[in-house]
């Protein structure tokens, strides 16, 4: 289907590796599933139920790509979205995800994507989620993520989020479980401006004997914004958990980062870092010393923070 | 050139004024290697910092070749050719070392280039270019690494702040023939900050600052014999033989 330019727009800066109308894909457009394909492997079906699709990830599947992005241009829209992954034992596959609003009216406008993995064993997924938010208008972007993962004996999640960008209020809220050698990596980028606020929730329940989990958080906050993040993790088995927050707070911004670790068993290793901070005057004048304004050495700073 | 005359450096604590720099006047001609050396807390980083703009004169003026640079900000300095490594180099979180490098030359550079940097300071180049310029090197990796963003660009003057400090002996010998090179190549004029004997033996002039006031400028033959001759009872820069610094 033909897309108008603002859809294609924000397609472009919340899909890295762009978006196409190929292979396994499907574009939810202010509420409604626009379009789809499947691939040999993947295969996506729109809930009956309630809104949504099912997605199936054959086992088979190698370097397997999907899209699945969500475009909301509406002011005064609210969509409740519900995403159901079912990946088969020793898939290998990497889902593009996440939402961009453009809101140029008066009325808030919000999405809510509420998705649950569930990932067989020995298989391979990387999420990458970016959300983002435009447009003039006066009301709110709103985006309020639920994730759901359930990691299989010896499978791999690695999930990148990053909200980088004009979105007004967050509030996700991520729960993972792992089985016997499964592995987790989250790494989660944040920049907020003006008075955009964000709260983060995350609790990690390592279940299995030898599963891990590494999440790393790294984030900006500029004007006046509010972050809160609170990732947990729960060692029931042994295992390995490492937990690091870091955060450069600018201007009248507040942050609250509350790193949790709750042992259950002897042979649990659990480690969490959170460290909030200005950006050091040292590093500016470095920078200086390579022939850049202090505007510009900040930014490098905060680009390669993020990065 | 750069000339520097009649520089102070003052500082107000607690009401008072404390004066780090007095009357400091010395040039470096185009390609020269000046040596500056004395005890610790005798003003030599805050000079160095004043020559780059980090901190701002109290008095004086410093000129780079006939242009005065005295109220230059840092990054106008570094726009007019002055390079600077930092005794103590900042960390950055996130960023790698060959995208510190690139900054530092103002372009992106090749993966070659980066290792030939890296390698010139005794570091094995392809374990290091995409590690990141944080906690998880040493203190040592980190000045190497330092002194490497000075080299990656061509500057009239580069001013080097203790550039043997935490370096081992083999990295410290291949730091030493660097300097000599580009010293022998007569580009670029050199400000060494040291305590390290092979390196003030380098220089073509050395200047001692001690207590924050100039106490002996020349050359090397005439100031070595006064910071390490036999005849010497009493070192002028608090040091002795073989770079160990005097208790007195």
């Amino acid at each position: 289907m033909n897309l108008d330019e603002t859809t294609k727009q924000v397609l472009d800066v919340i899909d890295e590796k762009g978006f196409k109308q190929e292979g396994a894909y499907s574009l939810r457009l202010n509420g409604i599933s626009v379009c789809q394909g499947n691939s040999p492997f993947v295969r996506i079906e729109r809930k009956k139920d309630k809104s949504g699709i099912d997605i199936y990830v054959a086992g088979e599947a190698r370097n397997e790509e999907m899209h699945i992005p969500v475009v909301m241009s509406k002011s005064g829209e609210i969509d409740v979205v519900y995403n159901d992954f079912y990946i088969e034992d020793g898939a290998d596959v990497t889902i593009f995800a996440g939402c961009g609003i453009h809101n140029s009216g008066c009325n808030d406008t919000r999405h809510d994507g509420i998705h649950c993995f569930h990932v067989g064993k020995n298989a391979h997924v990387k999420y990458v989620e970016n959300h983002y938010g435009e447009g003039q208008g006066t009301g709110a972007r709103i985006l309020n993520p639920v994730t759901k993962i359930y990691v299989g004996e010896n499978a791999t999640f690695t999930m990148d989020t990053a909200q980088i960008k004009g979105v007004d209020s967050t509030q996700r809220e991520t729960f993972v479980e792992l089985a016997k050698g499964a592995k987790l990596n989250v790494t989660e980028k944040l920049m907020t401006h003006g008075s955009q606020t964000v709260v983060s929730n995350m609790d990690v329940k390592l279940n299995g004997e030898d599963s891990s989990a590494r999440i790393i958080s790294r984030s900006v906050a500029k004007g006046t914004s509010k972050q809160i993040f609170h990732p947990k993790a729960i060692g029931c088995k042994p295992c390995h958990a490492h937990v690091q927050c870091d955060s450069i707070i600018m201007d009248d911004a507040q942050i609250s980062s509350i790193p949790e670790i709750n042992a259950q068993n002897v042979d649990a290793q659990i480690v969490h870092e959170a460290a909030i901070g200005r950006i050091n005057n040292e590093q500016l004048i470095k920078l200086q010393t390579f022939g850049m304004s202090e505007e510009e050495a900040e930014a490098i700073i905060i680009e390669n923070f993020l990065n | 050139m750069l000339k520097v005359e009649h520089l102070s450096y003052d500082i107000y604590e607690e009401g008072r004024q404390a004066e780090i720099l007095s009357d400091v006047s010395f040039s470096v001609a185009a390609g020269e290697m000046l040596v500056i050396t004395g005890p610790n807390g005798g003003g030599k980083s805050t000079l160095a910092k004043l020559l780059m703009g980090i901190n701002k004169p109290t008095d004086g003026k410093i000129t780079l070749n006939d242009k005065e640079i005295t109220n230059f900000s840092v990054d106008e300095r570094a726009k007019a050719g002055i390079g600077f490594a930092f005794q103590q180099p900042p960390r950055f979180k996130g960023m790698t070392v060959r995208r510190l490098l690139s900054l530092a030359a103002g372009k992106t550079i090749a993966e070659e280039t980066c290792c030939s940097l890296l390698s010139s300071v005794g570091l094995c180049a392809r374990e290091y270019i995409d590690r990141e310029v944080d906690a998880t090197l040493s203190g040592g990796e980190m000045k190497r690494i330092e002194i490497a963003t000075v080299l990656a660009k061509r500057h009239n003057v580069c001013i080097f702040d203790e550039p043997e400090a935490g370096i081992d002996l083999w990295s410290f010998s291949m730091l030493i023939k660097r300097f000599q090179k580009i010293h022998e190549a007569k580009k670029e004029s050199l400000i060494l900050i040291s305590h390290q004997e092979r390196i003030i033996r380098m220089a073509d002039r050395i200047m001692v600052i001690s207590g924050g006031k100039v106490q002996a400028i020349g050359s090397t033959k005439e100031i070595m014999p006064q910071l390490f001759g036999r005849e010497v009872e009493h070192c002028v820069c608090g040091q002795q033989k073989g770079g160990e610094i005097c208790e007195s």
